[in-house]
């Protein structure tokens, strides 16, 4: 069984354990950290891919603030000749953030949307992934002739059934992305 | 293998599974069996971690004063889960999504402490590897039926492939749903057990 203790055998065990463990996990780090990156780089990169119109070189992150929030945007480009942005867009859904990558064309329409990230529940708010009826609900949603925000609340949006508020925190974050994109082209 | 051996590594299965008879590590068990496929992952990370922390901690042991053993085993414990979720972030980025929150929490999982304290301490190296894989198998299998079991319920579905359209009995999929399902597991589990 263990040995006995003292104030000396306490510290040098603590001492070493926490330095081999540091040593350890600095070199997992090391090792991991190029994969990691390009893993959420292919994340990202797919999302863009998918939320905006094939065609154009996509630029590198620039940043946009709205109301005080800083918020990433991407701007794809055919030449001089912007052909969609495709803005980050999180807010707070049932069960935490909610991110969205928002590709807009610069007429002002939603081209498509895409979930970057979420902590919704599974099998309900979790759907706004995978329910097809409400997500392209916001292909080609114009602005400019409907309202952003769920029919509970006097919008245009279908709502995911028995999921107000994850609905209601995607189109929110869909509307931020079309403020972001305002004062993107405002500048 | 001996008979001994082999009974270390089977008790976990029945006599001692740790959801379904010691009722250890209910939140990740809670939490991460919305679906068969998440409660097998989660299952098998906790798998990875108990095995190695059981076999470091079971070498060390000796050599740790006594009054500091804890912290030195959550260190340890610690290490691996860090270990391991580096790797999934770097190689399973998809699983990483919908584990990563509870993956940090295997450190906490009364299971693994549980584990070392009350066998990897006082036993060898091999013992201790082969509780950690008995205990491992069974807490991984406990929670994929409680996974298929709340997913063929919830979202009329088994491993991913779904056999009705629309959706099930919503509320196996949520907390409230988790409970009750532990529940009569539990009681089947028990009554099936008892007879054997």
């Amino acid at each position: 069984m263990a040995a006995k203790s003292n104030l000396t055998n306490m510290v040098l065990c603590l001492t070493a354990v926490c330095l081999v463990c540091s040593a350890l996990l600095g070199c997992m780090y090391a090792l991991t950290k190029a994969p990691i990156d390009k893993a959420n780089a292919d994340i990202l990169k797919a999302s863009i891919g998918a939320v905006l119109p094939d065609g154009g070189d996509i630029s590198d992150a620039r940043e946009v603030k709205v109301g005080g929030q800083p918020s990433e945007y991407y701007v794809s480009s055919n030449g001089d000749e912007v052909v969609a942005y495709a803005i980050k867009s999180t807010t707070v859904g049932f069960g935490g953030p909610l991110t969205l990558m928002v590709g807009i064309t610069p007429d002002g329409n939603v081209y498509n949307t895409s979930v970057l990230s979420h902590t919704e529940t599974p099998g309900l708010g979790a759907k706004c992934t995978s329910d097809e009826h409400f997500y392209s609900q916001f292909k080609g949603f114009d602005p400019s002739q409907k309202i952003l925000s769920v029919k509970k609340d006097g919008g245009d949006v279908d709502a995911i059934t028995a999921s107000t508020i994850t609905s209601r925190a995607y189109s929110l974050a869909v509307k931020n992305a079309v403020e972001a994109f305002k004062t993107i082209k405002g500048e | 293998m001996s008979k001994r051996k082999l009974n270390i590594f089977t008790k976990g299965f029945f006599k001692e599974n740790p959801t379904f008879v010691l009722l250890l590590g209910l939140c990740p068990t809670l939490a991460t069996t919305t679906s068969a496929i998440n409660g097998l992952s989660m299952g098998l990370a906790t798998l990875f971690v108990l095995v190695l922390s059981n076999i470091v901690i079971s070498a060390i042991a000796p050599l740790v004063p006594d009054k500091v053993h804890i912290p030195v085993y959550i260190v340890v414990i610690a290490t691996f889960v860090t270990i391991l979720q580096f790797a999934m972030q770097a190689y399973t980025p998809d699983m990483y999504k919908t584990l990563g929150l509870f993956i940090p929490l295997i450190v906490v999982n009364c299971i693994v402490l549980g584990r070392a304290e009350a066998f990897a301490s006082k036993n060898g190296i091999v013992d201790s590897a082969l509780d950690g894989l008995g205990i491992g198998f069974g807490f991984t299998m406990s929670l994929t039926v409680l996974g298929l079991v709340r997913e063929i319920l919830g979202s009329g579905s088994a491993f991913g492939w779904k056999f009705i359209s629309g959706d099930g009995l919503l509320v196996f999929v949520m907390a409230p749903g988790a409970f009750i399902a532990l529940g009569y597991l539990m009681v089947l589990f028990n009554k099936i057990a008892k007879k054997s």
